[in-house]
């Protein structure tokens, strides 16, 4: 399943963040987000989800194909860990949680209710859920957060073993996730210089008129 | 969307007073009123219905914010808004949670309340009925403003600002239709609007609140 | 033939709205100031209810704006969910505070009126009633404006709350009907006396309703120039910003 971006244009609130983005993630392959903070990695992720509609340009992805974890892991805290991955199975329709059990070390936890867990169990629990969607694209923003080295790799594994199984990545993140393969894109180039343009307000109509 | 049902009434029970704090609300609130007006039981006989209607809308108004703000805080609702649920679905799997841990509590122990307040007999079953019909209708609305003000800091003010007003024709019916049946009138007429209010917003407010909550999630 | 929407275009709308707005201010003094003088001091006094009748050249026209100027709220914020058409949101969120102060004055009047006639400032009148809730309704979608920064969600949230509390104001309004009647006997005292108003009276009030109309009409031009204004500045400061 591929996803393929052309001259996006994304706007967080009333402003524009990013205009002419065009890339594309054929299936299989992943992409690294880069770019300082406040560049628009949030942003774009979000206009992929299909959660803020953008100002120009074409999505070329089924908006159901689309995985999108967010910085808040969107845990709650008094469900246990299976319940939690119980819970998205089915708003996600039935698919197993036990791949995703197994590949994130969650059984040991399994019982423990989310909001005895450290920050690191959490996101693992969070990242987890990527596997119970079943869906084959994921946009994932800074996924490795509050993650140790060990829980990064598995998270890496995860992601090889979602590319060999032919579905694609969109990552932001700062990090190093030992990916060799995967292309990068700087998006501080894509950041936009005004305001957007169909912006009626943009219009020079109060020098004229009294 | 029966997940996101299941899913809201565990948490209900496992959060601790999901279900029993708007009940308190409603005991305490029909306590204080004698204190208020009086213990003539003539005079609280005569205000029971409206007493008993306001109550239970009060008790249903504190636990509104609720609904989404804690989904909208911990990330929830971005991940279930790129789900194959509707928001739409969403918002009626609210309202639909919210009444069963609000309004069916309040319906049960309305009854038990009236007795406080020296209903008068024949009105018991027209409460029961008027809430069971009524109250859903406030859920739904309450999950439509809940939506509105999802994004709003410190929104529960404001929320209660714009619900309360959308809360007046099913209070007038509502307490009409127990009003009536205390007086031995028939109250038949009052309980159909309230039910056909309910009807109303069950049907139509999910797609304001979806509207509302796409808004606010871009 | 040019099409309406071309006054959705702001530029259009500051170079038109200028050229009227003197015009509509204008037509409205006049009319307030003749209508006004007219009915105060060149009708006579009603034989039943004295000089206090008059306090209708206020009262019925202040109470028929209000109900327009929600009304016109519902029609731009309905323009602006299906056009996008900023102007026309923004004209909306102009009105409300002209609708708001109109509901007010006709509650005031209303009871200033109701003291001497009922002998009670208020009544549970259906019709009072129904003011009261609307003056809720403009105080609700205010503040739902001043809530959320965004301008273009708050666009969207008013108009989706004028909406749906459009709906739930017509059922209010039969509903208080329904109540007043159902508790007590019909209302025996009805502000609605336009029926058999003498001519007398009728000239001036149709002076004064249009002159309310023409100061609703200026000052929401003006307020809403305002508001263009505002999200010129806005839009010059992100401009700058990213310059």
């Amino acid at each position: 399943m591929s996803l393929s971006v052309t001259d996006l244009a994304c706007a967080r609130g009333p402003a524009q963040i990013l205009a002419g983005v065009t890339f594309s993630v054929a299936a299989g392959q992943a992409l690294i987000l880069r770019g300082p903070n406040g560049a628009g990695k949030t942003t774009l992720l979000r206009t992929l989800a299909g959660l803020t509609p953008p100002l120009a340009g074409t999505i070329e992805a089924d908006p159901d194909a689309i995985a999108y974890a967010a910085h808040a892991d969107g845990l709650k805290s008094a469900l246990t860990v299976e319940e939690n991955l119980a819970f998205w199975a089915s708003v996600f329709g039935t698919h197993d949680p036990a791949p995703a059990i197994e590949a994130f070390n969650l059984a040991p936890l399994l019982h423990r209710r989310a909001g005895e867990m450290s920050a690191g169990q959490k996101r693992r629990l969070s990242l987890a859920r990527l596997l119970v969607t079943g869906r084959p694209v994921w946009c994932l923003d800074e996924p490795t957060v509050s993650l140790d080295v060990e829980n990064v790799a598995r998270f890496a594994a995860a992601v090889k073993a979602h590319l060999a199984g032919g579905g694609s990545a969109v990552i932001a993140t700062h990090i190093d996730l030992g990916l060799p393969e995967a292309a990068t894109l700087d998006i501080s180039r894509f950041v936009a210089k005004q305001i957007r343009a169909d912006d009626p307000f943009a219009d020079s109509f109060a020098e004229g008129a009294a | 969307m029966i997940g996101l049902l299941k899913r809201d009434l565990t948490l209900a029970i496992r959060a601790g007073g999901g279900f029993g704090l708007s009940l308190a609300f409603f005991l305490i609130f029909t306590t204080l009123v004698p204190f208020g007006v009086g213990p003539q039981t003539q005079i609280l006989a005569e205000i029971a219905p409206g007493i008993l209607w306001l109550g239970a809308l009060l008790a249903c108004l504190l636990s509104l914010d609720r609904i989404f703000q804690l989904d909208w805080e911990d990330g929830t609702l971005d991940l279930v808004a790129t789900s194959p649920v509707p928001l739409e679905g969403l918002a009626a799997m609210k309202a639909l949670a919210h009444w069963i841990t609000t309004g069916l509590p309040l319906v049960a122990a309305a009854p038990v309340l009236g007795l406080l307040l020296n209903l008068p007999g024949p009105a018991y079953p027209w409460l029961m009925a008027s809430l069971a019909l009524g109250t859903p209708a406030l859920s739904a609305i309450g999950t439509f403003g809940a939506a509105l003000t999802v994004g709003i800091k410190r929104g529960g003010l404001l929320l209660s600002l714009l619900v309360l007003p959308l809360y007046i024709p099913t209070l007038i019916f509502g307490a009409l239709c127990v009003a009536r049946a205390a007086t031995g009138q028939d109250a038949t007429t009052p309980l159909v609007l309230v039910a056909g209010i309910t009807a109303g917003a069950l049907a139509l407010l999910p797609f304001a609140a979806a509207a509302a909550l796409r808004v606010n999630l871009r | 033939m040019s099409s309406l929407w071309e006054y959705a275009n702001p530029r259009k709308f500051m170079a038109t709205s200028a050229f009227l707005l003197p015009w509509t201010a204008g037509i409205a003094a006049v009319c307030l100031v003749t209508g006004l003088v007219w009915g105060f001091f060149f009708t006579p006094d009603d034989f039943r209810q004295g000089s206090t009748v008059k306090i209708i050249y206020v009262h019925v026209p202040a109470a028929i704006m209000a109900i327009n100027a929600w009304f016109m709220m519902l029609v731009t914020s309905i323009i602006w969910v299906i056009r996008r058409h900023h102007v026309s949101v923004l004209a909306a969120k102009a009105a409300a505070p002209v609708g708001m102060v109109f509901t007010l004055i006709a509650l005031a009047t209303g009871a200033l009126w109701g003291q001497p006639m009922w002998g009670t400032w208020w009544e549970w009148d259906p019709r009072l009633t129904s003011f009261l809730i609307l003056f809720l309704f403009y105080l609700g979608y205010m503040a739902l404006w001043e809530a959320i920064e965004n301008p273009d969600s708050a666009a969207d949230l008013t108009s989706v709350l004028c909406l749906v509390g459009s709906v739930f104001a017509v059922i209010s309004r039969y509903a208080l009907l329904f109540w007043n009647q159902g508790l007590h006997q019909g209302a025996t005292l009805s502000l609605d006396r336009e029926q058999n108003i003498s001519n007398v009276y009728w000239y001036p009030l149709v002076i004064t309703l249009a002159g309310f109309g023409f100061l609703f009409i200026a000052l929401v031009l003006y307020r809403t120039r305002t508001e263009i204004r505002a999200r010129r500045l806005k839009a010059l400061i992100a401009q700058e910003r990213m310059a």
